[in-house]
């Protein structure tokens, strides 16, 4: 059946079984029905089942991730309309970005490196914690392996947007400005599309910790690394 | 929605063209966003002529991610092989950078 296989198609099934994940979450109210992992698992459990090349889904797909960048883009609104909180507390969430960023790189090098992981599989996990491209780019200055940290990076954001409100509930992390910073710190993109769901000012607040994390890791991760040599 | 478009793209072309300029290892789209929140600032753009189409795009950033998690399939040997430290490291990592992140700014906060 080559139907199986057009484009079209494909991207029909994705919008239904990502708004039929949104609507089964936002009726039982439980977080694990995330729509993105729900989707990935059904979508390549479609694929695998009737033989279909993730070359040929992506032949879709690549219409939705196109508008990964201008929706990256746009994320400036937010960030604009929280502009006085952030100057007012500038001291304050640069001091916990650069905490977060520095600690993310050493925990998860430590760990990894503890577990047993080959120093380029260790050296792929360093920039988990921030966007693909810049992730990506980490990488491939420090000797890791690009692909394998651009699937960290989803799967990082995925945990981090499902696990998120109920970690800072149990740690006491309440301010609606913490809680949307460290979403956006510790899961990206992801982690601040679950903060946008809430409001537009935790939003705000993950987009600046993306954004700085982003930047922070960029700047210091080889530094960091070859501090843990 | 022409216009809002057009202003959104021009910030995310403007990022390009900084990183194909200056060789900076950001991506074009955070310096894209950054530009998008200078020109709000400076009012070159009115927040109502962007806002429509921005909220479009930010309310609906997590289906964009989910190609990229369906290419997930692709590395499924890669990570197979080593696992355990991939997936144990990456999620206690990532609950520590949220902790350290959230405590400390309350903590700095409640100080400064």
């Amino acid at each position: 059946m080559e139907y199986l296989s057009n484009t079209y198609f494909l991207l029909a099934l994705t919008f239904a079984i990502y708004a039929a994940s949104q609507i089964l979450q936002s009726r039982t109210g439980w977080s694990f029905l995330n729509p993105i992992l729900i989707s990935a698992i059904l979508i390549i459990a479609y694929l695998n089942v009737n033989d279909i090349s993730i070359d040929t889904y992506n032949e879709g797909g690549r219409y939705i991730e196109f508008w990964l960048k201008p929706a990256i883009v746009a994320l400036g609104v937010p960030l604009y309309k929280q502009l006085s909180t952030i100057r007012k507390q500038l001291l304050p969430l640069l001091i916990s970005e650069l905490a977060g960023c520095v600690v993310g790189i050493i925990s998860v090098v430590l760990i990894a490196r503890l577990l047993g992981a080959t120093q380029e599989v260790v050296m792929s996990l360093a920039a988990k914690s921030v966007t693909t491209p810049i992730a990506m780019e980490v990488t491939k200055a420090v000797g890791g392996i690009p692909p394998l940290t651009a699937a960290v990076v989803v799967s990082v954001g995925i945990f981090g947007g499902l696990t998120g409100f109920r970690v800072m509930r149990m740690t006491r992390i309440g301010s609606p400005i913490a809680q949307g910073l460290s979403l956006g710190t510790a899961a990206h993109a992801v982690g601040t599309s679950r903060a946008m769901d809430v409001s537009d000012k935790y939003g705000a607040f993950a987009s600046l910790g993306l954004t700085l994390n982003g930047i922070f890791t960029a700047l210091l991760t080889p530094t960091v690394l070859s501090l843990l040599d | 929605m022409v216009l809002q478009c057009a202003i959104i793209f021009g910030c995310l072309a403007l990022g390009e063209l900084v990183v194909w300029l200056t060789g900076i290892k950001l991506p074009s789209s955070i310096i894209g966003m950054l530009l998008l929140t200078l020109l709000l600032q400076v009012k070159a753009v009115k927040l109502r002529q962007v806002e429509g189409m921005a909220n479009f795009l930010v309310k609906n950033l997590g289906f964009f991610f989910v190609p990229a998690a369906v290419s997930l399939m692709l590395y499924f040997d890669i990570i197979r092989a080593q696992w355990i430290p991939i997936v144990v490291a990456s999620a206690v990592s990532t609950v520590i950078v949220m902790v350290v992140t959230g405590w400390i700014h309350q903590l700095v906060r409640k100080f400064l």
